[in-house]
């Protein structure tokens, strides 16, 4: 059982974040951490090789300047190795460059199943993962709650407004996987001290066969023309209780749909 | 992330930590907050310790953290210390469970013990799933160890313990029992499981300091145990000594932890608060009271670290863990008053920190040798005049 788990380093949320004025992106030139919300399919990953009874967990991350210290952290988890693609060229790069450089990292790999968290916590396109799978020609399940191997392929909880799908798929494929799902173990500390001896291959976008035009802001369909301050929130309505203010606050959440 | 949490890291002492370490930190800082801290207030008022967290901080791999082999990590020494400062900053008691653990019960068995004892004990100890209690203390015998009541006699290829050990943490909920005893040869140390017939344990009630950590005493009433539970290598009071400095270096870092809890807490409280028409944080007399703890806490923070390297340097001495196990449990506790004052009447409140760590470092103050002994430690040192008796 082999498991690919795409993860993004992301500039520390507890921290204030900055945009580059030159091209309204986030500033990631400081030190990047393991992305919470992908922390889940690393566990998912761990767990479906522990009942497969053995097998591997590659990480797969794009990120500047050769950052591993998101990806230790995944490593020390349990991850057994990683593949790191770094280059000057992907700066700018859109969701879609993004799935495509991602793509030929996991097609090295050779996995059985890919995982990736929904949607990363820094940017939230929430496109990446399903332009994965298009680009391999790869099913894609988007929101799992739950992953099991069967003798007929992937069976994934897939969760819904209503309450959850249940998908049959045959692997390999790309699944997104739900933040909260699971609980993310801690990592040990035997983990941490074998991490930095774990391999990580560190790859260019040559290395993939991937030309720089591709990516990067030459190869994106997009461009952030303009960046504008969210508006303060409005005060808030103060009512005072004459004795019947419960009602005001009843029709108030009967409105927004909450009881 | 800042060096330590809410505290300003002045010199920036966090930032010496390698990447392991840092990694370390953070993680044992996310349990407290995550798992620990929620539930602390309310164990402490009953009493009880969270023992449904042991499994959880065995895999993390807190216990005997800093041994090699054995299902242990080989962290460094100064990974360990921090450690036992984001312990403590949630509790004394969960600090002193893994100092137990790990430096108490483990470390004798990885220092003193035979390979099958090792191999028999270390890894489910690592993992939590055998519980150790330390005996050296006694009703009659606290800062005197050596002069002990509790006696071992050898019968053949056994031997048979009597005696009665006290002020114990863990007993009560151990596994095994780390007993030391003299015997005819000397000072001796054994394994003895905790279901060996005369072997009885009680808890200690009505304690107003670390309630949040089980602490007992244990009765040996001729209980028999093999030759192989005998840890080979210890001959003489040196042995569990040894244990105490390990343990002893652990406390100097985890008491930096406690006041840091109380020094955010009050520092927090006299932010938000407003008397006479301001924030309690604008009056002078807070603001040097800030200035006096946050000084305190730096000054702790430098001797520990400085322990940590002398610790991986191979050149720390019982004299240098003496100065800094005496200056920084009195720094915290301290620290843990000027808190508890700051906050007025909510500082007698288990809803706050500084009642709850003030109280268990008066514990800590006094077990792993009194603020007393180490000074005469420290005069001994000075003067070459041992004065302990």
């Amino acid at each position: 059982m082999k498991v690919a788990v795409c993860v993004k380093q992301i500039p520390d949320p507890a921290l204030p974040g900055e945009l580059d004025p030159t091209d309204n992106t986030l500033k990631r030139d400081g030190k990047l951490i393991l992305d919470e919300s992908d922390s889940y399919g690393v566990e998912l990953a761990l767990q479906l090789v522990e009942a497969a009874g053995g097998g591997s967990v590659t990480l797969v991350s794009m990120a500047p300047n050769n950052e591993v210290s998101g990806l230790r952290t995944a490593l020390a988890m349990g991850a057994d190795d990683a593949v790191l693609i770094s280059d000057d060229a992907l700066s700018g790069t859109d969701a879609l460059g993004t799935a495509k450089v991602l793509a030929a990292a996991i097609g090295r790999v050779e996995p059985d199943l890919v995982l990736a968290g929904v949607e990363s916590s820094d940017g939230y396109t929430g496109t990446v993962p399903e332009q994965i799978a298009a680009v391999m020609g790869l099913p894609s399940v988007g929101f799992a709650k739950k992953i099991e191997i069967g003798d007929d392929g992937l069976h994934i909880e897939r969760q819904t407004e209503l309450g959850y799908d249940d998908v049959v798929c045959p692997m390999p494929a790309v699944v997104s996987v739900t933040a909260g799902v699971v609980e993310p173990r801690y990592p040990s500390f035997k983990g941490i001290m074998a991490a930095k001896k774990k391999p990580v291959d560190q790859v260019t976008i040559a290395d993939l066969g991937i030309s720089a035009d591709q990516v990067g802001w030459a190869g994106a369909r997009q461009e952030i023309v303009s960046v504008t301050e969210a508006e303060a929130r409005e005060a808030g309505e103060v009512i005072e209780d004459d004795g019947e203010g419960y009602q005001r606050i009843v029709a108030f959440l009967e409105e927004l749909k909450v009881i | 992330m800042a060096g330590m949490e809410g505290t300003p890291d002045l010199f920036a002492l966090d930032a010496r930590l390698g990447d392991e370490e840092t990694m370390i930190r953070d993680t044992v800082r996310r349990f407290v907050d995550s798992e620990f801290l929620p539930v602390v207030a309310e164990h402490f008022e009953a009493g009880t310790f969270p023992e449904e967290l042991i499994p959880t901080i065995g895999e993390m791999g807190l216990f005997g953290m800093h041994l090699e082999g054995y299902g242990c990590a080989g962290a460094s020494a100064t990974a360990y210390g921090i450690a036992c400062r984001e312990l403590e900053r949630g509790d004394s008691g969960l600090r002193s469970l893994v100092s137990v653990q790990g430096s108490l019960c483990m470390f004798p068995i990885w220092r003193y013990g035979s390979t099958e004892q090792k191999e028999r004990y270390l890894p489910g100890m690592a993992a939590g799933e055998i519980i150790g209690c330390f005996g050296l203390t006694e009703p009659d015998h606290g800062s005197d160890p050596a002069n002990m009541s509790t006696r071992a006699v050898r019968r053949g290829d056994e031997w048979v313990l009597n005696g009665a050990k006290r002020w114990i943490t863990n007993a009560g909920i151990a596994d095994i029992a780390i007993v030391w005893a003299r015997s005819e040869e000397g000072m001796r140390g054994f394994i003895v499981p905790t279901d060996t017939p005369g072997f009885e344990a009680h808890r200690i009630h009505g304690k107003l300091s670390l309630r949040a950590s089980v602490t007992g005493e244990f009765y040996l009433d001729d209980v028999v145990v093999p030759e192989e539970n005998r840890l080979p290598d210890a001959l003489s009071i040196g042995a569990p000594l040894s244990c105490l400095s390990e343990a002893r270096y652990g406390i100097a870092f985890g008491v930096v932890g406690a006041a840091t809890a109380c020094f955010e807490s009050a520092r927090d409280y006299m932010l938000e608060r407003p008397q006479f028409g301001r924030p309690l944080a604008s009056f002078q007399i807070s603001q040097i009271k800030f200035a006096d703890m946050l000084t305190a806490i730096t000054n702790s923070q430098l001797q520990a670290f400085r322990l940590g390297e002398l610790k991986e340097a191979g050149e720390i001495r019982p004299v240098h863990i003496s100065m800094a196990k005496r200056h920084n449990v009195r720094a915290a506790i301290d620290v843990a008053r000027m808190a508890r004052a700051m906050l007025g009447a909510n500082g007698v409140s288990l809803e706050y920190p500084p009642i709850r760590h003030m109280a268990n470092l008066e514990s800590v103050l006094t077990y792993e040798g009194t603020e007393e002994i180490h000074g005469l430690i420290l005069g001994q040192e000075i003067t070459g005049i041992p004065a302990f008796r």
